[in-house]
Parts: C-alpha cells; sequence; structure tokens
C-alpha cells in the first residue's frame, strides 16, 4: 500500500472529522438553568431536587434522543441584572442549548427578554406574571405553571359557591398581589354580578403588619377573604387572624395556600376550611404521582413539596419539546417542537400551547383541613390547565396589547 | 371607637417591636458609633436561637419567660464574641468601615443559619395561653400582644436604671458624650465596648424572640427589620434611648392607622415619616444637635495622581479597550457591568469622600438614570444618544430638588435621608405601574444599529465611564473641588472666607447624581430592561460597599473597589453555592487587613517607601 501525501492528509482529515461528527451525536442536551436558590431557598431547594430527580431518571432510561442531559445551574441571588449576565454566560462560555428556571416574576421576564434579543429559548418554570406569556409573550419564550390568571379562575368557581356577597382582598403589594386580585375581582364578578369588594390590604412583602391588617379587614364587616400573602407574611396574618377571631364564620380564598411549602409552616394553626390551590402531596395516589413521590421519598428522605414537581415537570416538558423538533435547533424547537407538544408529570398531562406558549399543567384546588397537628388539603381536585385560559380571542387582544 | 381603641393598642404592640430591636442598635450606636448593619443578624439569629430553644422547655408562661432569658444570654455571649473578634479592631478605622464589616457578616450569618436551620420558615406552636384574647367593646385583642406593650416600657425603664443608676451606666454615658476624655480617665474601653455590643446583641435577641409568637423564625427577617429599626433610631435621635421609643411609638402607630386609611403606603409610611422629621428637626427627636464646634482632624489632601500612577491607569486603559479581541463574550459583559460599577461607585465617593456626605440611597439615582433611558427608549423612540444625556440630566434634577433638603444635614442623619428619598423613589417604581410597569419593569430597553454587538457597546461604556470618572476627579483639583472639601473639614471657617457652602455641597450632590444617572443609563441598555430593584437598598449597599472598599480618602479607591466587590461577587458567585459566606468572609478579611480601603493601603505602603 503507497502512501501519498494527498491521501495521507484526506485520512488525517476523515479520522479528525470523524470523531467529531460521533460526538455531535452523542453529545449531552445542555440545559442552562438559572433560579433564586439563596433568595428563596424554602421554594427553589426542593425545586433543585425536582429537576435532579428527572434528570437522573431520563438519564437512566437513554436520554433524550440518545443524547443524556445535562443541567448546568447557576444562582441569580434575587436580582435580575444577575439572571442576565449568568444567562450569558451559560449561552457563550457553556453553549447550553437553552435556558430554563426562574422563581420571581421580574427575573423571569428578564430573561424572556433576553432570550429574544440572543434568539435562544427560554422555559420558565415557576415566574407566574400574565405578561410572561402574554402582554410580553415573545416566540422565545414558554411558562410551565400555571399563570396568575388562571391560578384566580380556577379559584372562582368555588369561590362564587360560597355566595358571599361582601369580599376584602389582601395581597402583598407588588405585581403578583395586585394582578391576583385584579382577576380574582374581574372574574367573581363575572359569574356572581352582584358580588361588592369592600375593602382591599395591600402589606409589604415580607413586612406585613398583620395585627393591624386583621383589624382593617375586620372593620370592613366582610362576609368572605381573599388572600394571596405566602411565606412568612401568611404565618404572621394567619396567627393575627385566628387569635382575633377573623376567619370565624367568613369563607377565605387564599391562592398557593395549599403547597406544602406554606401549609408546613402553618402546622396546627391552619385554618380550616379555607379554599386553595396547592399539591396533596401524598393523598394523590394516582400511579404517576405515587411512583414521583416514592422515588423523591428514596432520593432525597422527605416528601417532595409543589417545588419539587415544578422542578421535574420543568425537565419532562422540555424533553418532550426537544424529542417533538428531533433536536436541539432554536427554530426547530421554538416553531414546531414544543408548540403542540404533550408531556406527562406527577400531577397531570399537559402540553404546550401554541397560542401564547402557555403549558396546559394544571394544579389543585381543595380545602384545607387540620390533621394530627399538620394542614393537609382535603376535597381537592386536579383543574386541568386548559380549563381555567381565557378563550383565545381574549388572549390574542392582551398579546396585541 | 372601638375600632380606634383597638387599632391603638395594635399599633402599640407593633411600636414595642419596632423599640426592642432599635434599642440596642441605638445604644451601641450612642458609645461605639458602629452602625451596626449586622443588628437584623442578631434579631434574626433570636428567632431561631429561641424556636430551639423554647422547643426544649415545658410550654408554658415561666418556660417561656425563661427560654426568653436564655435566648437574650446567648445572643448577648454572640454579641461580645463579635465585638472582640472583629469590631474592635476597627474602632480607628474611618468612620462608617464598620458597616462594611458588619456586612460581611450579614452575608455570614445567612448561609450560617440555613445550613443549621435550613431553607424552610420555623415555627413556634402557641400554648393555649399564647392564643388568649381580651374582649373590647365586641373586638378581640391578643392577650400576647399586651404583654408586648408592656415589654417596651419595662424594657425603656429597665435601661434607664441601668444608664442611670449603675457605674457601668455613667461610663456608658460619658463615653457616648466624649470617649476619649473616659479614655484619658483610665477606664478600661475595650471591656465596656464589649458589655455595650452585648447588651444591644441582647436587646435584638429579645426582640427576636418575642416576634415567635406572632410570626415564624425565617431567614428574610435580617433585612426585614434592620431598615426600620434603623429609621427609628435616627427619627428618635442617635443614641437616645427615650428618643428610640418616642420615634417607635410614633412609627407604630401612625403605621397602624396608615392602614386603614391609606392601605397602599404600607411601602412608604415610615420613610414618609422620617423624611418629614429630619426635615424639620436634622438631629430627630430627642437628639442633640451635633457639636459643631469640634472639628474632625481634617484627612490629607488628596493630591493628582503621580506619574507612575497614571501610566498604570493609562496601561490598563489600554488593555480594557483591547479586551473584546482577546476574552469572550461573557468576559466583555462582566467588564462592561464593572466599568459601570466604577462609575457608580465614583459618583458616591465624589460626595462621599470629598464632600462629605455619605449616602445611603445612592441607588435612587441610578434607578432614575436607568428608569430615564429606557422610556426614553421604549415610549419615546429616542435614540441611543438622546437616551442617554437624559438619563443623567432626570438624575440631576431629581438630585437637585431632593438635594435642598438633603445638603442641610450631616453624617448618619444625612445617610439616612437619601435613604429615606431612595425608598421613595423606589415606591414610585414600583406603584406607578402606568409609568414604569411595576415590578414587571421595562423590556427592551437593548442598544440597536451600530452598537448591537457586545463589542461596540462595551467600547461606549468604557469611554463614557472613563470620560465620567476622570471629569468627577478633574472637578474636584478644580478651586470647586477644594471648596467642596473647604466645606466638608471646615463649614465655619469656608463660610467665614466667603464660601457659599449650602450651594456647594448642592452643587456637588447634583453633579454625584448625574453620575450615578448616566451609569444607571448605561446598565439599563447593557442588561436591556430595568426593574424596581435598580432602585432598592442593596443597590445602595452595592455602592457603598464598593467606596469603602476602595478606601474613602483616596481618589482611586472606589476605581479599586468597584473592580475588587464585582470581581470577587462575580467569581463566587459562579464557584459556588456557598457565595455569601464566602463573599462576606472575603469583606471582613479585607476590612481587617486594609482598614483604610485597598487603594488607602496600598497608598500608605507607597508613602512609606518613599
Amino acid at each position: 500500500m503507497s502512501l501519498s501525501r494527498r491521501s495521507l492528509l484526506a485520512a488525517t482529515a476523515a479520522t479528525l472529522a470523524t470523531p467529531a461528527l460521533l460526538r455531535a451525536a452523542g453529545a449531552p442536551i445542555r440545559i442552562g438553568e438559572i433560579n433564586s436558590y439563596t433568595a428563596v431557598p424554602a421554594f427553589t431547594l426542593p425545586y433543585r431536587n425536582g429537576w435532579q430527580l428527572a434528570v437522573e431518571q431520563i438519564n437512566g432510561s437513554g436520554g433524550v434522543l440518545g443524547r443524556m442531559v445535562e443541567v448546568i445551574s447557576r444562582d441569580d441571588a434575587g436580582h435580575p441584572a444577575d439572571a442576565i449576565r449568568l444567562a450569558g454566560e451559560l449561552l457563550n462560555d457553556q453553549k447550553v442549548d437553552l435556558l430554563a428556571g426562574g422563581f420571581l416574576s421580574n427575573i423571569g421576564l428578564a430573561l424572556s427578554d433576553f432570550a429574544k434579543q440572543s434568539g435562544k429559548l427560554y422555559i420558565a418554570g415557576e415566574p407566574l406574571a400574565d405578561a410572561l406569556v402574554w402582554g410580553k409573550g415573545n416566540r422565545m419564550c414558554f411558562r410551565l405553571r400555571p399563570s396568575t390568571y388562571m391560578q384566580a379562575a380556577m379559584l372562582v368557581p368555588d369561590a362564587a359557591r360560597l355566595k358571599a356577597k361582601r369580599w376584602v382582598t389582601v395581597a402583598p403589594n407588588y405585581e403578583y398581589g395586585t394582578s391576583a386580585v385584579k382577576w380574582f375581582k374581574q372574574l367573581l364578578t363575572a359569574v356572581q354580578p352582584d358580588v361588592q369588594f369592600v375593602g382591599e390590604q395591600w402589606p409589604a412583602l415580607g413586612k406585613i403588619d398583620a395585627g393591624a391588617t386583621v383589624a382593617a379587614l375586620a372593620e370592613a364587616k366582610p362576609d368572605a377573604i381573599f388572600n394571596v400573602t405566602f411565606g412568612g407574611d401568611l404565618t404572621s396574618f394567619v396567627r393575627q387572624g385566628n387569635t382575633r377571631g377573623l376567619f370565624e364564620g367568613r369563607g377565605v380564598v387564599s391562592v398557593l395556600t395549599g403547597e406544602p411549602e406554606y401549609l408546613g409552616p402553618l402546622g396546627e394553626e391552619t385554618p380550616e376550611g379555607w379554599i386553595v390551590t396547592g399539591y396533596p402531596v401524598a393523598a394523590d395516589t394516582s400511579p404517576a404521582n405515587s411512583a414521583f413521590v416514592a422515588a423523591y421519598k428514596a432520593k432525597f428522605g422527605e416528601l417532595p413539596k409543589m417545588g419539587s414537581v415544578v422542578g421535574y415537570a420543568l425537565i419532562q416538558s422540555i424533553a418532550a419539546g426537544i424529542i417533538r423538533a428531533g433536536g436541539t435547533d432554536t427554530a426547530a424547537m421554538a416553531d414546531t417542537g414544543f408548540p403542540g407538544a404533550s408531556f406527562a408529570t406527577p400531577i397531570g398531562t399537559a402540553s404546550w400551547r401554541a397560542l401564547d406558549h402557555q403549558s396546559t399543567l394544571g394544579t389543585y384546588v381543595g380545602r384545607t383541613a387540620l390533621k394530627d397537628g399538620h394542614g393537609q388539603m382535603v376535597d381537592w381536585r386536579y383543574v386541568d390547565g386548559a380549563t381555567a385560559l381565557p378563550s383565545d380571542s381574549a388572549v390574542k387582544a392582551m398579546q396585541a396589547g | 371607637m372601638t375600632v380606634f381603641l383597638v387599632q391603638l393598642l395594635t399599633g402599640l404592640a407593633g411600636a414595642a417591636a419596632l423599640f426592642l430591636v432599635a434599642a440596642g442598635l441605638t445604644v451601641i450606636f450612642g458609645v461605639t458609633r458602629v452602625v451596626n448593619f449586622s443588628h437584623g443578624s442578631l434579631y434574626m439569629l433570636g428567632a431561631y436561637v429561641g424556636w430551639t430553644v423554647l422547643a426544649h422547655l415545658p410550654h408554658s408562661i415561666a418556660g417561656f419567660a425563661l427560654g426568653v432569658v436564655v435566648t437574650a444570654l446567648v445572643l448577648a455571649a454572640f454579641g461580645a464574641g463579635l465585638e472582640m473578634a472583629l469590631l474592635r479592631r476597627l474602632y480607628r478605622a474611618p468612620e462608617l468601615l464598620q458597616l462594611l464589616a458588619t456586612f460581611g457578616v450579614v452575608l455570614m450569618v445567612q448561609d450560617i443559619t440555613q445550613a443549621i436551620w435550613g431553607a424552610e420558615d420555623l415555627t413556634l406552636p402557641r400554648p393555649h395561653w399564647m392564643r388568649g384574647f381580651v374582649a373590647i367593646g365586641g373586638e378581640r385583642f391578643p392577650r400576647f400582644d399586651l404583654v408586648l406593650i408592656a415589654a417596651g416600657p419595662l424594657v425603656l425603664g429597665l435601661l434607664w436604671l441601668l444608664l442611670h443608676r449603675t457605674r457601668f451606666g455613667t461610663l456608658v454615658r460619658a463615653a457616648t458624650q466624649d470617649r476619649d476624655m473616659v479614655a484619658a480617665l483610665g477606664v478600661d474601653q475595650r471591656r465596656l465596648f464589649t458589655a455595650v455590643f452585648a447588651l444591644g446583641a441582647a436587646l435584638a435577641g429579645l426582640g427576636g424572640v418575642l416576634s415567635l409568637p406572632d410570626g415564624s423564625a425565617n431567614l428574610q427577617l435580617d433585612l426585614s427589620v434592620i431598615t426600620d429599626a434603623f429609621v427609628v433610631v435616627v427619627v428618635g435621635g442617635l443614641g437616645s434611648i427615650g428618643g428610640a421609643y418616642l420615634a417607635s411609638l410614633i412609627i407604630g402607630v401612625l403605621q397602624a392607622f396608615g392602614i386603614l386609611l391609606l392601605p397602599k403606603l404600607t411601602l412608604v409610611i415610615v420613610f414618609a415619616v422620617m423624611a418629614v422629621v429630619l426635615v424639620f428637626r436634622p438631629q430627630g427627636l430627642l437628639g442633640r444637635a451635633a457639636d459643631a464646634v469640634r472639628e474632625a482632624a481634617a484627612p490629607p489632601l488628596v493630591r493628582p495622581a503621580a506619574p507612575a500612577l497614571r501610566l498604570l491607569g493609562a496601561a490598563v486603559f489600554v488593555l480594557l479597550a483591547a479586551a473584546p479581541f482577546a476574552v469572550g463574550p461573557f468576559a466583555v459583559s462582566v467588564l462592561t457591568e464593572a466599568m459601570i460599577a466604577v462609575l457608580f461607585a465614583a459618583s458616591l465617593h465624589f460626595m462621599m469622600g470629598p464632600g462629605g456626605m455619605p449616602s445611603f440611597g445612592h441607588a435612587a439615582w441610578f434607578g432614575i438614570g436607568a428608569y430615564a433611558a429606557a422610556l426614553a427608549a421604549t415610549a419615546l423612540h429616542l435614540p441611543l444618544p438622546a437616551a442617554l444625556l437624559l438619563a443623567p440630566l432626570a438624575a440631576a434634577v431629581v438630585a437637585a430638588l431632593f438635594g435642598w433638603f438633603v445638603v442641610r444635614l450631616s453624617g448618619v442623619y444625612l445617610a439616612m435621608l437619601t435613604l429615606a428619598f431612595a425608598q421613595i423613589v423606589w415606591a414610585v417604581a414600583l406603584q406607578w405601574t402606568g409609568l414604569t410597569g411595576g415590578d414587571n419593569g421595562i423590556l427592551g430597553v437593548w442598544p440597536g444599529g451600530v452598537l448591537a454587538g457586545a463589542h461596540a457597546f462595551y467600547w461606549v461604556v468604557l469611554a463614557l465611564c472613563v470620560l465620567a470618572t476622570l471629569l468627577l476627579r478633574r472637578v474636584l483639583y478644580a478651586p470647586f473641588g477644594y471648596a467642596l472639601r473647604g466645606a466638608r473639614d471646615s463649614t465655619l471657617r469656608a463660610e467665614a472666607i466667603g464660601l457659599p457652602t449650602v450651594r456647594i455641597r448642592l452643587a456637588a450632590f447634583t453633579i454625584a447624581g448625574a453620575a450615578a444617572g448616566l451609569a444607571g443609563g448605561l446598565s439599563a441598555y447593557s442588561k436591556g430592561s430595568v426593574f424596581p430593584t435598580y432602585v432598592s437598598i442593596g443597590r445602595s449597599v452595592d455602592a457603598l460597599l464598593m467606596v469603602l472598599l476602595g478606601g474613602v480618602q483616596t481618589i482611586a479607591g472606589p476605581i479599586v473597589g468597584a473592580l475588587a466587590y464585582t470581581g470577587l461577587y462575580d467569581a463566587l458567585l459562579l464557584a459556588t453555592s456557598q457565595w455569601r459566606l464566602a463573599l462576606g468572609a472575603a469583606i471582613v478579611a479585607l476590612v481587617l487587613a486594609f482598614p483604610q480601603g485597598i487603594a488607602g493601603a496600598a497608598q500608605q505602603l507607597r508613602r512609606r517607601a518613599a
């Protein structure tokens, strides 16, 4: 066999090129993930467990399109500016295929705008702001959780059944609180025109003056209360409300309160009979949820929280979009892969809507109850997100405006 | 009428809670002059330690009382340890440096608390007696809140007895008035200061553990408490315990009734009270007027940079300008941010160092600049140059307006008034949704056209930031700069030779605001969006940290400080999930190693070598 200079070069080029091709086929799918790990640890740490479990399971069963999934995670410290800088790092230095994550709405919006600007996909897990898919939605941004509007819409049928006339509202003094109250008022008035909103309280986030807030609400002599506070504010509010008898003989409708993150700290003070959205962790014995709870418990030694479900479902929803797109080409993912892709989650099957890139993942609506000194959700049902969305024409109007 | 009474009592309970935190802070400040930023952390630790202690005690009234005392003692020991290990080494350092050190402690305590107690909120099960209430004309009022209402005057009375009827108290009061004289009379200051710090920490711990029945131990307590505590201390008059009580009464009761009448005002009510009080009574309600006669030893004159330093600066500039050819896009974005931080820090240094006007609210001007640029770009569709011109202009106009009130004050009072104004700007950004988009901010503020590439915009930022920073330096060496320093070092003498000190300070304040506004405008374009966080207290603290880290009394200080702080922060955020612990430890180490700031230390070294 004679070796010419040319054939040697060709052969070298071939051997150099082949592994590169092979590498591309088997290269891991890199997801750049950003969240407020130090700023909101009570939610984001269970969330991290959730996506870690999903990645482990997917890779254990052969990956996505034969490629392993790799998540490169960053802490945004609760600052939109840091989130943008880290997103740049993930795209340019880590060469991730798409971005995901977010807890705070403003960080979600900042990342969404960054994704639009840099032409990469961003899948928002937790951020609830309606603007993310409607007012400020864009081709590159998808959002998993039921938004503020959807949470309010899911609660309204039960709220209307209370047949209460005089309502008061209490919500944290920022966008999430104001839009939750706005939607609740609007949707409840639509089904129950004689409803009156006779008082509202806007405590500063994390700084509720619970005694004064409870007294001011009681002063309005309401029949029912709509609550949007959560976390430490909720604990203080419930304690003052219990002592001062605010909730006695009154219906209470409360957003997110049934989530173990927020129900847990209420402990033996959990008020009974509140209508809430949340997650009845171990009580939902559907095969999907039971398997998830068992696997989670085996790996982390504790029960999952709502954040865990979001983290887990986030990875599943991304995998479904990539499989449908047949790869990680951004245009393919954004235009044909994700829109219409359906995916299984522990709490129900959902899909990505083509219209506004909102997922139809739902949540549970039920009532709070106290059992053995712990708060629980009872009488719950899973509400499909698709049933809690406004009409397509209404969505289009919001997208335009 | 009943409502009025119940809300009044509720306000009094809130006032008591405020007072317990503020009392410790004001005692510490009065004697040691330490602006203890970690006081909120001590409060948070009080809640967590109290939770653990109370879990091991019977749920009776006696058990609770014992737990409260034990918690206060644990915190006293912690406070004493903190003073001996850290603050004791910093009393001779420039004013406000302790603030930097205690901020390092805040960061470390956050991570350590989370490591020990976990991320979830911890709540204390309330036994029956704690849930009880008294009926007031058909309304219920929690019995435990009556305990709180009583605790306020009780603590006030005990503190008064301690300060006025014991030898320790006499020494503390003497030290509050004249530290050096007390030292000259042979009193061991070190022990006195340790004891005072322990007392303050115990009071913070007391506040923390007493907050448990009405709330929870959570990781947000530290920062949510600290600003309100500062407000109470300043409104009452620094170092005045009676003043702190009066201020907490006013704020607590106003808050309770404010919620009843204007629920949307919750964000600003405390700061509005502070602004009004400081405008009409600059030394707080019961504070003594500052001793205008005694002049601090004037800091050494800052001279233009030595030729070698200029060469170094020029070399760094050339390297920075060439950087995009050598490093990746992420590094360029980090450098962009560092340049903006340099200008932001330099603008604060301008008023804080040579101007002698420290600010806790410098983010206001940064934020106004950012919003002005963003609105110009999105609502008015102005091109980038016009938007970037509008940013410093808008900031300057508002700074001149607020500055008219601010420059008449001095020291911590001045700093707190800037904080009050910054909080008002923040509340406007958050609540005027129609203009600012509220919490959702303004999106889509990206540089377009020829500047769309990351490199081109980086060069614009580099050029503008370097130019503006050099301009600020140039102003300091102009007659105006000397006049400004004259007004700082001796207002009386400056006025005697005919300098209009108030106008000079106002001009400096406005210039600093404009420079910060330009930094904000550039930041809006580099991030593509603006949010109320740009005006948050955290942003103001960042500026302060950068200036202090670099050194207040050197011109290169803010530049070095900004580069060091952003560099450390960016690197640690990427490197470890425990970045707060690492960053806090790094800040504490730097403060201990370079009490004059990094640039200050370098300058001393050079002088010694010369």
